[in-house]
């Protein structure tokens, strides 16, 4: 049961990295600013790297003979476990900035208590993301309290981007039976236990970006069970996936 | 290449009795290798000539993310992906020295933006050919970074020093541009049949067009013989056209591949290969708007840039707030 | 209002020890964004550790026509250079 819990674990941080480091890199050649388009990219390989990282080691906990390739090109949308949150369309810049904003919140909590964990190369993965996700927390923060707090029009932009993704919100603090697993197997903390520091942090930025935190709406979940993802997922996919799909077996 | 065709203000090369004597002693300089620096007095001619090629240049580069970008969503593995998205990040980065480069000499990067997207200034023919198929990133590095780093590797000489410095860091980057280019080009060619066929296809689309980069041959171009003259272009189209086809052959040799030119041949009393022309009608009419992808490139860089245009706002009126709030409290 | 950002010089130290050098320029609106983005822009291949950076029009550079009395004096004084003394092998390391 353990060995099944933590292969589902990987793949929810593994899976979260792939999907939006692919939706961060569609923005090459088209940011606002060169200086933002350089620093998106190295968002995205940030993320594609450690994507390579955790999917490595699901593929070694799995112990069925594939790759992190195997798993990032040749498995269909029910079986990703990566947040509803990052698999949301970019949106406008304004868009993608907050959603990377509120991923990163999580992401850094997370890793940091990765770094504790009882399993070692989990720990070790952790402390390397760690130093990226600290960064990309600063840089997405930032930006979103430059954009919220700007102009009319970029302030407008923002609270309606943060009125779009805010019910997706919730979906990383609600804990089911791999989050139960990996905590009494001290790999990973509860997720219920990140509501706090996280959601401190983001209000905090939002506070700072004069943004409104919306009413609670019905939280939005089924991506990290890979119960029920959106719609934009399988199209993610289908382009993500084509030449393994199109030419299966050959070497790239 | 990158700055193909770029006209130089002046009227050839005034001899030494035309000159003024500001010019003799710039001339001067130049010729005892010594770098021209911002604030150095220099002909208009020069700072023009130098802001239309580098700023040509600097447009090369950021349309050129275009044509690789388009594949970076489809990369077979991870590693592709990651090695591609690196090297179209790069090339924003190149776009960028270059672009602060031509502003030491007066001119903005908005001003540069606005002047490519009103067709006013140009970029290389070559990011208006179409990417098809994940070969031609393998192309695109091996035959489109080949030639373009042949043009770059001498102008780390040129006269002007901004320019000179731009043009080292970029040879520095850009050397594993083509490296993983010919790496897909490898892969494809030992791969399966469909894989090889997509190489040869490539191969075939990409050559004319690559020879093309260097523009039409300048032999008794005036605008040429000055920017020689002032070191700011260090060797003729045709030279440099002749060492990339030298050069490429036995490359295409080693990956199976075949150079879509019957007349292509070593000629020992040369001691270089004889190839073809491109087709010179295909290229004006490329340079004029007509190729096949030019209506597609400017409006993704138009629709970036005006897509953008509320976050610069945005960003620069809180850093105004900003300074406004600290003024405020001291 | 022209929105275009401020243009920044920015400097690395490329490692401990060495003075920073100046490695290019940069747009951003203020300071702090400044500062990521000569991270993200120079310091893509691990080329620094350390970052100062400067707004453009706070430097105030010496003008090409001050280079004669700026810099030729020095020429002369060849004393200040090791070179210019003659002393003796059996002297040892000097």
């Amino acid at each position: 049961m353990e060995g099944a819990a933590l292969f589902q674990f990987l793949l929810r941080m593994g899976d979260n990295t792939l999907i939006l480091g692919h939706r961060v890199s569609e923005w090459c050649g088209h940011a606002p600013v060169l200086e933002e388009d350089i620093a998106l990219a190295n968002t995205a390989l940030d993320l594609i790297g450690q994507t390579q990282m955790w999917l490595g080691l699901a593929a070694e906990v799995e112990g069925q003979g594939r790759s992190a390739d195997d798993l990032a090109f040749l498995r269909d949308v029910w079986d990703f476990r990566n947040l509803l949150l990052v698999e949301q369309p970019n949106g406008d810049f304004g868009q993608t900035i907050l959603r990377q904003f509120l991923f990163d919140a999580w992401h850094v909590e997370m890793l940091r208590r990765l770094t504790d964990s009882s399993d070692a190369r989990i720990a070790a993965i952790a402390a390397k993301a760690l130093k990226e996700a600290r960064y990309h927390v600063e840089r997405s923060g930032d930006t979103v309290i430059g954009l919220g707090d700007g102009t009319d029009e970029s302030h407008a932009r923002m609270q309606a981007a943060l009125d779009r993704l805010w019910p997706y919100l919730g979906e990383m603090f609600h804990g089911d039976g791999v989050d139960e697993a990996m905590e009494k197997a001290a790999i990973a903390p509860a997720a219920e236990a990140l509501r706090a520091p996280v959601s401190e942090r983001i209000e905090a930025v939002l506070d700072k970006a004069t943004l409104s935190i919306p009413e609670t709406r019905h939280a939005r979940s089924g991506g990290k069970s890979g119960v029920r993802h959106s719609e934009h997922l399988g199209h993610l996919l289908t382009q993500m996936q084509w030449l393994q799909r199109a030419y299966p077996g050959a070497t790239w | 290449m990158y700055a193909q065709m770029v006209q130089s203000t002046g009227k050839g090369v005034k001899t030494r009795a035309e000159m003024t004597e500001e010019e003799a002693r710039f001339q001067d300089r130049i010729d005892a290798g010594e770098k021209i620096e911002p604030r150095d007095w220099m002909p208009e001619g020069y700072r023009k000539t130098l802001i239309r090629q580098i700023g040509q240049h600097a447009h090369s580069e950021i349309v050129g993310q275009l044509p690789e970008g388009n594949w970076i969503t489809r990369a077979p593995t991870l590693e592709r992906k990651a090695i591609l998205l690196a090297k179209v990040q790069d090339e924003a980065g190149h776009g960028l020295y270059l672009y602060c480069a031509a502003e030491t000499l007066g001119v903005s990067r908005d001003e540069l933006t606005q002047d490519l997207l009103s067709g006013r200034m140009k970029y290389s023919s070559i990011f208006n050919y179409p990417t098809l198929t994940w070969a031609d990133m393998g192309a695109v590095g091996w035959l489109v970074d080949g030639a373009a780093i042949m043009n770059q590797v001498p102008l780390q000489r040129t006269s002007y020093g901004p320019y000179s410095r731009a043009m080292i860091r970029i040879c520095k980057e850009e050397s594993f541009h083509q490296r993983q280019g010919y790496d897909i080009m490898m892969k494809m060619a030992k791969g399966t049949p469909e894989q090889k066929r997509m190489a040869q296809d490539a191969l075939n689309r990409f050559w004319y067009p690559s020879l093309m980069m260097f523009g039409p041959s300048d032999a008794d171009s005036v605008h040429s013989a000055q920017s020689m003259a002032w070191k700011i272009k260090i060797n003729t189209n045709d030279e440099l056209r002749q060492k990339f086809v030298d050069q490429t052959v036995p490359q295409a040799e080693l990956l199976g591949l075949t150079i879509p030119d019957p007349e292509l041949k070593w000629n020992e009393a040369r001691g270089h290969h004889d190839f073809s022309q491109p087709d010179w009608s295909e290229f004006f009419a490329v340079i004029q708007g007509d190729g096949p992808c030019n209506s597609e490139r400017m409006e993704a860089r138009r629709k970036a840039w005006d897509d953008g245009a509320w976050v610069r706002e945005g960003l620069m009126a809180h850093a105004a707030k900003k300074a406004a709030r600290k003024v405020a409290a001291e | 209002m022209s929105t275009e950002w401020p243009l920044w010089e920015v400097f690395i130290r490329g490692q401990h020890g060495i003075s920073h050098r100046h490695v290019g320029s940069l747009h951003a609106p203020d300071a702090e964004m400044a500062m990521k983005n000569a991270r993200d822009v120079y310091t893509r291949r691990n080329e620094g550790v350390s970052i100062w950076v400067v707004e453009a029009r706070h430097i105030t550079a010496s003008s090409p026509s001050d280079k004669g009395p700026f810099y030729e004096p020095s020429h002369s004084k060849v004393y200040r250079h090791p070179s210019f003394f003659d002393i003796p092998d059996e002297a040892g390391h000097m």
